[in-house]
């Protein structure tokens, strides 16, 4: 096997006496897309930000392609892009020479980079956007200008920090599509997001992180199944009466999960559960069958959502 | 061959500034046409038909000029070293897209400060030539002011630099201007000799380095004698250059560098 892009072995950072990341330990693989998934503050940006050599390690293990981001922060940042949470185009600019100065930044050529700007703006679909401004670009027009950016070094790996937070679900498909394109170019992916149908749909591989610490790793179906059962039957019950009706529905599936405003009961057949509960004389407001997510996942680890 | 990094942040500079250069270009071109107007033509006739030309022996326009080719190379420097910093830091964050890619943050300060000098050079040799053709001085004489003015202008873009980086938020750049360089540009020796100051601003106002700006350029242009020793001068001017630098990397690192 190849060596890994990203290693990491009980990396740490402090921000004062706030720990944000608690020892992680993962490996990226050349060519895999891989997540992280976890719940605002959960420490993904500041992982990111290690990554990058951007942001120094507190204590613990970090080579990104071999190199020591304290020693080699110049070099990998010349081999990486960054996609980071927070937009920052220069948005006196424009589209045309945001692209262009970001290309000298990394020390290319401009005949070099005037080529790639063809590429890139045909690639975000941002073509007839060349010359205007980008502050009155729309969201999904800047976040594919960002993307773009990052891609003007041809980087081996591109690192998006919650590339579609904001994004209506066009804008995300279209991104998913673009994203998908680069992997299918041999591009690394390292993708932050709070939405687990993004992780499933773009990650060969994802660690769930909840407060600093990571609780789960795996494929996203490796991690459905080990964690979860193959279906899931929600229940709401009317204002008041969910407490009651908690007490009839126990042992009635492998396992119950009470939200506030609903009630998740995990077993490998929702219909079938439905079917009992049915008998039992239990009517809930309104029932859901689905499949098992990422979602139900976290859920079972932290008890928590992930999405606050 | 690849520029040097720093340079890149240069040309960024100059990038920024073609999109945006006729904002400025009233305060470069008109300001100095305004105050040598105003003050060196209008007041400057009162002064020298008064009891002032008793005191300066010299047209107020020429005592006037030189001086105030510094202070505006003081206001340039600080204008280009407050507000874009910020916004580099802060409210674009463009500081911040800059250092993803592989630039340090040593780049990114000698950059920003190299490329204010050159601003402050350009904004410079434009007064220079507006106060020839006022005929305050020589076009030679114009060109003698031009150097110390620059470092002035480096002296408050590094210093302007370093207090920026630790500021929170934008108040504390009104609070720069209007209690550091406001008075700076009037008590600094650029309307009239800070002799006639009392005491204890004059005292005060040997230590701010515009004065020694002011003194240079006036010195170097016109034919009287500088107010301090001319080396004290650019010793001191150079000190604020390097001390400004050193403290703008260590503040621009500590806020960028998280
Ligand atoms: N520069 C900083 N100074 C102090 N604390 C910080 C800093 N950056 C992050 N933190 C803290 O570290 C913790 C982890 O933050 P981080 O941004 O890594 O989380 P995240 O998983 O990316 O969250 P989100 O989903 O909201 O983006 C949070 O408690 C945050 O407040
Ligand atoms: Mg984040």
């Amino acid at each position: 096997m190849t060596a890994p892009l990203v290693e990491a072995r009980r990396l740490t950072k402090r921000f004062g006496d706030l720990t944000a990341v608690d020892e992680v330990d993962f490996e990226v693989h050349p060519g895999e897309a891989f997540g992280f998934l976890g719940p605002n503050g959960a420490g993904k940006s500041s992982t990111m930000r290690m990554i990058a050599a951007v942001s120094p390690v507190t204590s613990g293990h970090l080579r990104v392609m071999g190199l020591d981001p304290a020693a080699d922060g110049p070099e990998i940042r010349g081999r990486l892009g960054v996609v980071p949470q927070e937009e920052n185009l220069d948005e006196e600019l424009s589209v045309y020479e945001n692209l262009l100065i970001y290309g000298r930044y990394f020390g290319l050529p401009k005949k070099l980079i005037d080529e790639r700007i063809g590429e890139l703006l045909h690639f975000a679909q941002l073509q007839e956007r060349r010359h205007s401004k980008v502050e009155p670009l729309s969201g999904g027009m800047k976040r594919r200008l960002v993307i773009a950016r990052g891609l003007i070094n041809q980087p081996e790996m591109l690192i998006l920090d919650e590339p579609t937070t904001g994004l209506d679900p066009q804008a995300r498909h279209l991104l998913w599509d673009r994203l998908y394109r680069l992997k299918q170019q041999g591009v690394t992916l390292i993708i932050t997001t709070h939405y687990m149908d993004e992780a499933e749909q773009l990650c060969d591989r994802l660690v769930i992180m909840d407060k600093g610490r990571i609780v789960a790793e795996g494929s996203p179906r490796a991690l459905i199944e080990q964690h979860s059962t193959r279906e899931v039957l929600e229940l709401r019950f009317p204002v008041g009466t969910q407490e009651e009706m908690v007490a009839r529905v126990e042992g009635l599936a492998q396992r119950a999960e009470i939200l506030p405003d609903r009630v998740l009961l995990y077993s490998d057949d929702a219909d079938e559960t439905a079917g009992v509960l049915a008998a039992r004389g239990v009517v809930p407001e309104s029932t859901v069958s689905r499949r098992s997510t990422l979602e139900d996942v976290f859920l079972r680890l932290t008890g928590r959502s992930l999405i606050e | 061959m690849a520029a040097p990094p720093a340079l890149r942040v240069v040309e960024y500079g100059a990038r920024v500034y073609r999109r945006t250069w006729r904002g400025s270009v009233i305060s470069t071109f008109l300001n100095p046409v305004l105050y040598l107007l105003a003050m060196g033509v209008g007041l400057g006739k009162l002064v020298d038909e008064g009891g002032g030309s008793a005191d300066l022996a010299l047209p107020y326009l020429t005592f006037l000029a030189p001086g105030l080719l510094a202070a505006t190379a003081m206001q340039t420097a600080a204008g280009d070293a407050s507000y874009p910093v910020m916004a580099g830091i802060k409210w674009r964050k463009t500081f911040h897209a800059a250092l993803a890619t592989p630039l340090g943050v040593r780049d990114l300060v000698f950059g920003h400060l190299g490329w204010v000098t050159i601003r402050v050079t350009f904004v410079s040799v434009v007064y220079a030539a507006i106060m020839t053709a006022f005929g305050a001085t020589s076009p030679l004489e114009g060109l003698l002011a031009v150097p110390p003015a620059l470092l002035t202008g480096a002296a408050f873009a590094a210093a302007v630099t370093a207090y920026t980086a630790r500021l929170k938020d934008e108040t504390g750049l009104s609070t720069l201007f209007r209690f550091g360089i406001v008075p700076l540009f009037l008590f600094s020796g650029t309307f009239f000799p800070i002799t006639q100051l009392p005491d204890w601003i004059e005292w005060a106002a040997y230590g701010t380095p515009l004065f020694h700006g002011v003194s240079l350029c006036r010195g170097l242009a016109l034919e009287i004698p500088f107010e301090v020793d001319p080396w004290v001068s650019v010793a001191y001017l150079l000190a604020w250059v390097a001390a400004g630098t050193w403290l703008a990397l260590r503040f621009m690192r500590r806020r960028l560098v998280l």
